[in-house]
């Protein structure tokens, strides 16, 4: 028998942020433990300890340059418990809908065009030099221009609605600080049918390939858990900006349904693993052996009743239509899962660009004070909760974030055991195709190690592979 | 004329990016587009696209000066990481989709705190931002008499 070994994989590449993957191998060069290691979050909560209660919708945006808009909207709508607003103007919550869309869809573009599509198109074992954007350009240049002005389409609505890109400081306590003038609403309607349009084709794309690579997408990444994510009060619609949670198993029986979100804490526990720094979160109805789960935009195809604009509906029926009804397990189908919720999301665009809503000056309302405030929101990576406290000098005591990748963990951690079992389990040589396996199913995820900093001169990609006795036996690291 | 400035505040001197934008944005300079963000995209080979003269403000580490400014060439690498690009990806992407070929030039700031959650940049960093600055705007007037000369 052969010494055990250690691969680690730091960071992983087309990931954003810092994130390492160690794969433990036995002498007989089989699989046997491997885990995600991610280093983020931890100061975040220290950083807003003590920030005045109106700077933190702002303030927050900084702790993510990724997703921005999602925690700005997650702020906001904390601190509106705490102004004492449980119901926005029409105008508010419209143009706070729009930039969320406007985020959720630019954010699936991204993903899948630029960070997914090479995997996609390429395969997962393909060499380095071809798993790139560059390659995708030269084969599909036509796919990659509407990608380019999909992006910014979305970037535009977040610019209309939140101010600017950076620190936006469109939603505050209470409401927003802008409505949607009319030569705005008439550039944005004068392109949405081609957002439509290419919306659907991207959708058909992905689609395609999860039906067309059937024995890949089954035996990649593909276990049972159990879902979560908000859907819509009363009727279990997918919402992505407001709602109860609900969360089922992977066979769709219910775990619990419509619990508003306030109580996040009574359905959820955060525990803490030795060796990583992000919690590890669960149910406690089901423990920690059996209660994790997963979010993201496969886990609301799975949680949502349907899905209340039409074109993205008769998808949502498709998709559920492959597994019978029933919570789709693979990883992959995130890909044809977000494609499905950027057309919903233009379909809502559109909708709420014909909506006058959206030029009201009806901006903000008031309430009474209270001191502590939840905002639970459907960013693009899933499910990311706030939960504050501020003290009568309105001065933040408490805070407590949740974010997608979080909630993810396990599945993400579950994802790479399964993957490097099936793909590195027995080989006698890793190569660089099989080691992109376990970071392709990392990037289903699309998580967002956001603590990273994007300095000239940092990501180098490392692979190291040490003996049994600590010796380091090889490395290979290259700029990324 | 296009500058980008870009980086994270929130994470110490890697704001020094958004901080050179910003700054130089309230200068007003007719004929200097600013565009400031979290980091470089696929959109901004269409900005690009748009310009004959680009300038990429980053956050630089290691360096043992206070900045470097050097001129940037479009480039296809090998892979590409992240949700973020280098500024030699974004050009490549203005060439390779829109046929655009503009001069570059990557100005990097040195910085020294990255990893905190923290805003602010450090006493060094803001050093070298204004040497940055006080550079950046003498090399601009000389550039822009040197294009004048060259039409006159």
């Amino acid at each position: 028998m052969g010494d055990p070994r250690l691969i680690e994989i730091a960071p992983v590449t087309r990931v954003e942020g810092h994130g390492k993957v160690t794969i433990h191998l036995d002498g007989e060069n089989n699989v046997d433990e491997a885990r995600l290691h991610i280093v983020e979050f931890r100061g975040f909560e220290r950083f807003i300890h003590g920030r005045l209660m109106w700077e933190v919708p702002v303030i927050v945006q900084r702790l993510c340059g990724i997703c921005p808009v999602s925690h700005h909207l997650a702020a906001a709508k904390a601190m509106d418990m705490i102004v004492g607003v449980d119901q926005l103007t029409p105008t508010a919550e419209k143009m706070r809908r729009l930039m969320h869309y406007g985020q959720v869809m630019q954010s699936h573009v991204l993903h899948f065009f630029h960070l997914a599509a090479p995997d996609l198109l390429f395969g997962f074992g393909a060499p380095a030099e071809k798993r790139n954007i560059f390659e995708v350009l030269k084969e599909k240049p036509e796919l990659a221009k509407r990608a380019v002005l999909m992006r910014k389409y979305g970037q535009e609505i977040i610019e209309a609605t939140a101010g600017k890109k950076v620190h936006g400081t469109g939603a505050i306590p209470g409401g927003i600080n802008r409505n949607l003038p009319l030569e705005r609403r008439d550039h944005f309607l004068s392109t949405i049918d081609d957002m439509i349009e290419w919306a659907r084709d991207a959708l058909a794309l992905a689609r395609g390939y999860t039906l067309d690579n059937e024995e890949i997408v089954a035996g990649f990444g593909n276990f049972p858990s159990n879902y979560m994510s908000l859907v819509r009060e009363d009727d279990g619609a997918l919402d992505l900006y407001h709602g109860n949670l609900r969360a089922l198993t992977s066979t769709g029986d219910v775990i619990f349904d419509q619990v508003p979100y306030t109580q996040y804490h009574e359905r959820l526990v955060e525990e803490v693993r030795s060796w990583s720094y992000m919690k590890f979160p669960f149910i406690e109805a089901l423990g920690p052996e059996a209660g994790w789960y997963r979010v993201g935009p496969l886990a609301r195809m799975n949680t949502a009743s349907f899905i209340d604009t039409p074109l993205a509906n008769d998808a949502h029926k498709d998709l559920m239509g492959v597994t019978s009804g029933n919570p789709n397990n693979s990883t992959l189908a995130n890909h044809w899962a977000r494609m499905i919720e950027v057309l919903h999301c233009v379909e809502k665009i559109q909708d709420l660009l014909h909506d006058e809503d959206l030029q009201g000056d009806d901006l903000i309302v008031t309430g009474d004070r209270r001191e502590e405030g939840f905002g639970v929101i459907e960013a693009p990576r899933g499910n990311l909760i706030h939960h504050y406290k501020v003290d009568q000098n309105d001065q933040v005591t408490y805070c407590n974030l949740i974010v997608s990748t979080t909630h993810n963990n396990e599945g993400m951690n579950r994802a790479v055991k399964d993957v490097a079992v099936k793909h590195l389990s027995g080989q006698p040589e890793i190569t660089e195709g099989m080691l992109n396996h376990v970071e392709v199913a990392i990037r289903a995820y699309d998580p967002c190690l956001s603590c990273a900093t994007h300095a000239l001169g940092q990501m180098p990609l490392q692979v190291e592979l040490f003996g049994a006795d600590g010796h380091l036996l090889d490395t290979k690291a290259q700029c990324i | 004329m296009l500058l980008i400035g870009y980086g994270n505040p929130g994470r110490g001197d890697d704001g020094l990016g958004p901080a050179f934008s910003e700054n130089l944005e309230g200068r007003g300079i007719k004929g200097l587009d600013i565009d400031t963000d979290y980091q470089l995209v696929a959109e901004h080979a269409l900005a690009i696209a748009d310009h004959n003269l680009v300038i990429f403000a980053d956050a630089e580490m290691g360096s043992e000066t206070g900045f470097s400014f050097r001129a940037a060439r479009a480039s296809a690498p090998q892979t590409l990481g992240s949700h973020s690009l280098h500024p030699e990806a974004v050009l490549g992407l203005a060439e390779i989709l829109y046929g655009a070929r503009p001069e570059a030039y990557l100005l990097g700031i040195t910085g020294y705190e990255f990893g905190a959650v923290k805003e602010g940049l450090s006493d060094r960093a803001q050093k070298n931002l204004k040497d940055a600055e006080t550079f950046f705007l003498n090399w601009l007037a000389t550039e822009r008499q040197e294009r004048k000369s060259r039409h006159a």
